[in-house]
């Protein structure tokens, strides 16, 4: 909402500073978002008449005018303005006057003839649209007057951001009335005289449904004058409110709208056929709108028909075809009001968003079609003429809104806000605010106006007692506290411990977006369902991420293209998935590195980063967890992994994730230059550990015996441990220390080096008893892997 | 005797190493060695000749050892020094091994948000990001069609699943299935179908609300003013402002004073002096009503606020847009937190 402050001070003129005001409206919720001077700085520009013009004689273009302004004497202007013509008045800047771009207006010669000053057209003058050529001024504009004076033009533009519970602040009106009670002074509103009925001709109304339009006004205005202007005051508040002019007819329901907040609408009555009709559009039905949109109508959408056809959204937007125009000489003029719920949502549906429907679908007073329709026809006729017939008045009073009466409990005052403020000051608030107010023992009944909508339980008058008192005014106050313990899982670890190792290693958290481009994703996770986005900001953010690969491949590359040239990632988020129909999202940590295995530095080699260094850190996760000697780690093939370098990670039998290189054939599609490795784990499973459980020491001492085999290339080092590991209860922890291929090692084969430590509970173990496990563990590997001792 | 000593002495002087010095020590002070073999050699003199040639071994012997001490001290000294030197390093070379990452600056704002309610005993929860219509809206007192909708570009999967506008529906699932008294903070990702210079489609949000039964507004306000004081560690100026929540009633905005200018009016504050930094509010009757809360006997405030905002606010980071573009560049600069 964009008002003149002028205006506004007609109606409530409160002792305050321009600065003043706008804080006041900001602070009771009615927040400003700018203010603009009605024109630019200038000065020494008056009104000035045009009593002659003469032809340049040594320029087409010019033309030399004599200007009355106030003087003794005329003063000879040069002027190139097309429009210039005699008995025209316009502004005029006087010699020493200086311009809004700065320019000081002296007499000056124009290719030979001297000119005194400047007629300005209003772009010149900083109030823009303008059609080009000089301001016309009203013929009864006073001679020599200030222009600034005359046009009020030390006056600001305010634009209030107003949230859609105060529709009833989407008038000039409503914001006077705001100020009045925020200043506790009265406001004066819009007097005017009622129209006399000059003609009989009516059209019928009928209104098929009531509950969608409970109240319907129109009148037909006959014989106005085609050849009207808008006077310019109303084009000057029009312009200061953010609208256009559109002719006469127009401007005076968009004067009436701004004025009143009672949006109007004037139909051509000539291309009316028959009487009107408020109804529900009828599927199949087009509509071809005000500026050529057509649309198709739907059976919950209300309409303004004649007996052929759709003329308007009802409550949006007028139709093309009964639109008045140029030739326009009887207008049907429509004041109606259309409930709230029958126009929300229909303008947006269509893609429109009108001044009109802005203020249906947040209400607008269901008491103020007769005083608008009113108003209209006075302005109408004074600046169109014509005939004016009665009003015609369709209404459904069932229907109509109530207002029904509130309970408001002074304790629950006390309560909400943590304030007490004194009985008499409460009544005298809620009066203000325009409810009729009964008081009760505990408190008062209070009925709100019929222009405040959003006020209808108690709630809502416990904010509006906190707003007109001054939320500032309210103290400030530590909650009481509940002295509560509350429950801390020893079982869960936190993910931000997590990320505080990944950071400890090297690798920086990245955020991406959680949507991601198919095509991508279809490269990495082609056998999961993605769930696309209805309404995508863009292509390639079109679909939900099924998991957090893509996002940290894409930020991989980029940062490539920063020349980064080694990079570790990791982001923790959902990933998104639909099973069976069903939409799964799961909380996944994942990470990315490439480049080299550690920054380049003067004391170690530089090398490329490996998957036993990234597998390094996927294991230090998960000795966070205590899940470091049950996770698994089983060569599995995952489409965007390489085949030989991919490990599925599984916990209890369970997957917990992935690990591995990204596939060669995926790191080229994409684009990269390195080899790139991933890691992705599932929270849910990662982040749940076991709570520690003491078993006690054994006191005999451990020892430790190394044997070196020779198996299969294929087998592994995993199952080699898992298999001895098993063997005896004697046998408490093999380690692999070597894997070794080469000289001395037939083709296809490798050697592996475990070290047993063994150990009894019951006694120390005997040589005797060693060289029998090693021996059961020579022949277990032998039977299961082919395994020979090496020599 | 004296020449026992002086051929001991020169033997000592020439030493170079202290094994050779540990030879010299057996060989003269050894069981066999040679001062130990006169002592031993006492016992066939005259009675009243022993005490007196006791003496003399036992002088020399001692004068030996004491030389002997200080070679060794002296040798030993030596190859200290000798290994000091042979063990110095450029100290100003840089420390070897991996280098250290860093979090993202919305974690970090995370982290300190967390912690500040944390420490008051509110309780971290998260919520689904792929929300029902009913949850995002409904159940928020924002019922179809309700012009507060528009202010919420929404993304949508089909007719009643969408993605969270705001963290504010974690509040509603939250009251459906625990019973107060909650104190509650739901940090999370959040989205809208926008995009441009101050907008991204993503953002983050803290959602926070306390129920009790003698919550009022001006406790609301009490932790809030708090709560922007602490996080930003500066007195700063803040006031609430009406305004409208279809889920808070009554509501607020909060501004604090302009960190950049220091509220003289800036481009960033729009020459206002103030920043909107949150929204808030006393927790409506009807969401009270959806999720069968007492509003006669429960009250409640809850209040929301963009991560990002202020983190930028904090940081001075001047582009939202930073955020997610995953520059190694920018998200090293938060390594030192």
């Amino acid at each position: 909402m964009r008002f003149s402050e002028a205006w506004l001070r007609e109606y409530v003129n409160p002792p305050l500073s321009t600065a003043q005001l706008v804080e006041q409206l900001t602070m009771a919720g009615l927040e400003v978002d700018g203010v603009e001077s009605a024109a630019g700085e200038f000065s020494g520009v008056v009104v000035g008449e045009v009593l002659a013009l003469s032809p340049h004689p040594q320029a087409d273009r010019l033309r030399v005018c004599q200007v009355a302004a106030g003087g003794k004497e005329p003063l000879t202007i040069v002027c190139g303005a097309p429009n210039v013509e005699v008995g025209m008045k316009a502004p005029l800047a006087m010699e020493g006057g200086i311009l809004p771009d700065g320019m000081k207006i002296a007499r000056s010669s124009l290719r030979g003839v001297e000119s005194f000053g400047m007629l300005c057209s209003a772009k010149e003058l900083g109030l823009e649209d303008s059609q080009g050529g000089l301001l016309a001024l009203p013929s009864d504009a006073p001679v020599g007057v200030d222009l600034r004076e005359y046009l009020q033009l030390d006056d600001v533009s305010i634009e209030v951001d107003l949230t859609p519970n105060r529709a009833d602040c989407l008038s000039v009106e409503g914001i006077a009335r705001e100020v009045a009670l925020l200043n506790g002074i009265d406001s004066n509103p819009a007097s005017f005289d009622k129209t006399a009925i000059t003609c009989r001709d009516t059209l019928p109304v009928v209104v098929d449904t009531p509950e969608d339009c409970p109240r319907y006004l129109g009148r037909l205005i006959k014989n106005v004058d085609r050849n009207a202007t808008t006077p310019l005051w109303m084009l000057e508040r029009l312009r200061r409110s953010g609208l256009r002019s559109l002719g006469p007819l127009v401007d005076v329901t968009n004067y009436v709208l701004l004025e009143l907040g009672q949006p109007l609408h004037a139909f051509d009555a000539a291309k009316l056929e028959g009487g009107i009709r408020v109804r529900h559009g009828l599927s199949g039905e087009k509509l071809v709108l005000l500026g050529g949109q057509e649309i198709s109508l739907a059976d919950d959408v209300l309409v303004i028909a004649d007996e052929k056809r759709p003329l308007a959204l009802a409550g949006v937007m007028g139709g093309e075809d009964s639109a008045v125009d140029d030739s326009t000489t009887d207008i049907f003029l429509e004041c109606a009001f259309f409930t709230p719920t029958a126009i929300m949502g229909k303008a947006r549906r269509y893609g429109l968003s009108t001044d009109s429907s802005h203020r249906f679908e947040r209400g607008v007073d269901p008491q103020l079609q007769r005083r608008a329709i009113e108003r209209a026809s006075q302005l109408l006729l004074q600046i169109a003429g014509g005939l004016t017939g009665p009003i015609v008045e369709s209404v459904a009073e069932a229907h109509l809104p109530v207002r029904n009466p509130i309970l408001l409990r002074e304790s629950r005052v006390e309560k909400l806000l943590g304030l007490s403020i004194p009985r008499d000051q409460l009544t005298g608030l809620l009066t203000r605010l325009g409810l009729s107010v009964e008081e009760r023992p505990d408190g008062w009944q209070a009925t709100p106006p019929s222009f405040r909508f959003d006020i209808a339980i108690e709630a809502d008058l416990i904010e509006e007692i906190g707003r007109v008192y001054g939320y500032n005014n309210i103290p400030k106050r530590n909650p009481a506290s509940r002295m509560e313990l509350q429950a801390v899982s020893e079982a869960a670890l936190d993910i931000e411990r997590v990320k505080d190792i990944l950071v400890d290693r090297g690798y920086q958290e990245a955020i991406t977006y959680s949507f991601v481009e198919p095509s991508m994703l279809a490269k990495i996770e082609p056998e999961l369902e993605a769930i696309p986005l209805r309404n995508p900001i863009s292509s390639d953010l079109a679909v939900m991420r099924t998991g957090l690969w893509c996002g940290l491949l894409d930020a991989a590359l980029k940062n490539l293209n920063r020349q980064q040239s080694r990079i570790r990632l990791f982001e923790t988020g959902l990933r998104f998935t639909r099973v069976e129909g069903k939409i799964i999202q799961q909380k996944s940590l994942a990470g990315l590195a490439l480049g080299s295995a550690h920054e380049e530095q003067w004391g170690e080699k530089t090398r490329p980063i490996d998957f036993f260094d990234i597998k390094a850190d996927v294991e230090a996760i998960l000795r966070l967890a205590a899940h470091e000697s049950s996770a698994r780690f089983v060569g599995n093939q995952h489409p965007a992994l390489h085949p030989g370098q991919s490990a599925e990670i599984l916990l209890d039998g369970q997957r917990l994730g992935w690990l591995g290189m990204l596939h060669p054939k995926v790191e080229g599609e994409l684009g990269f230059e390195n080899r790139v490795f991933l890691f992705e784990l599932d929270q849910g499973r990662l982040l749940k550990r076991a709570i520690p459980a003491f078993k006690p020491q054994s006191k005999f001492p451990q020892v430790r015996r190394d044997i070196a085999i020779i198996v299969e290339e294929q087998v592994t080092a995993l199952s080699l441990t898992l298999c001895v590991e098993n063997l005896s209860s004697l046998i408490r922890k093999v380690l692999v220390f070597d894997v070794y291929q080469g000289t001395g090692i037939e083709i296809g084969k490798k050697s592996v080096a475990l070290g047993l430590i063994l150990q009894d509970d019951g006694e120390t173990m005997t040589d005797a008893k060693i060289d029998e496990v090693i021996a059961d563990v020579l022949a277990r590997l032998a039977e299961e892997f082919n395994a020979k001792l090496r020599d | 005797m004296d020449d026992i000593l002086r051929q001991a002495l020169q033997r000592l002087a020439n030493v170079e190493t202290l094994a050779d010095l540990d030879q010299i020590r057996v060989h003269y002070l050894g069981k066999k060695g040679v001062f130990t073999e006169r002592m031993k050699e006492l016992g066939k003199l005259p009675p009243d000749q022993r005490r007196e040639a006791g003496q003399a071994v036992n002088l020399v012997r001692d004068s030996f050892q004491a030389s002997l001490e200080n070679r060794k001290n002296s040798l030993e000294e030596q190859a200290l020094n000798l290994r000091l030197a042979s063990e110095a390093v450029d100290v100003s070379l840089p420390g070897r091994g991996q280098g250290g990452g860093g979090l993202h600056p919305v974690t970090l704002t995370l982290r300190r948000i967390s912690r500040l309610f944390g420490n008051v005993g509110f309780e971290v929860v998260e919520g689904p990001e792929i929300e029902d219509d009913y949850h995002n809206f409904e159940a928020l007192n924002i019922p179809a069609s309700h012009p507060a909708r528009a202010m919420h570009d929404t993304f949508y999967f089909d007719e009643h699943t969408l993605l969270r506008t705001h963290t504010s529906p974690v509040q509603v699932r939250v009251m459906e299935s625990r019973k107060p008294p909650l104190r509650i903070i739901a940090p999370g990702r959040v989205y809208r179908c926008d995009s441009d210079l101050t907008h991204t489609p993503m953002f983050h949000q803290v959602e926070g609300f306390l129920v009790d039964e003698t919550v009022s507004f001006a406790d609301l306000k009490g932790i809030l003013y708090e709560f922007l004081r602490l996080f930003f560690e500066k007195d700063i100026q803040i006031r609430f402002r009406p305004s409208y929540f279809p889920f808070t009633e009554p509501s607020a905005e909060v501004d604090m004073e302009c960190v950049i200018c220091g509220g003289g009016g800036c481009r960033v504050c729009k020459q206002s002096g103030w920043l909107e930094v949150m929204g808030c509010g006393m927790i409506h009757p009807r969401v009270f009503d959806c999720v069968n809360i007492d509003p006669e006997r429960w009250s409640g405030f809850a209040f929301g606020m963009g991560v990002e905002r202020l983190a930028m606010l904090r940081y001075g980071i001047n582009d939202l847009r930073l955020f997610f573009e995953n520059d190694l560049r920018f998200l090293h600069q938060f390594r030192a937190s």
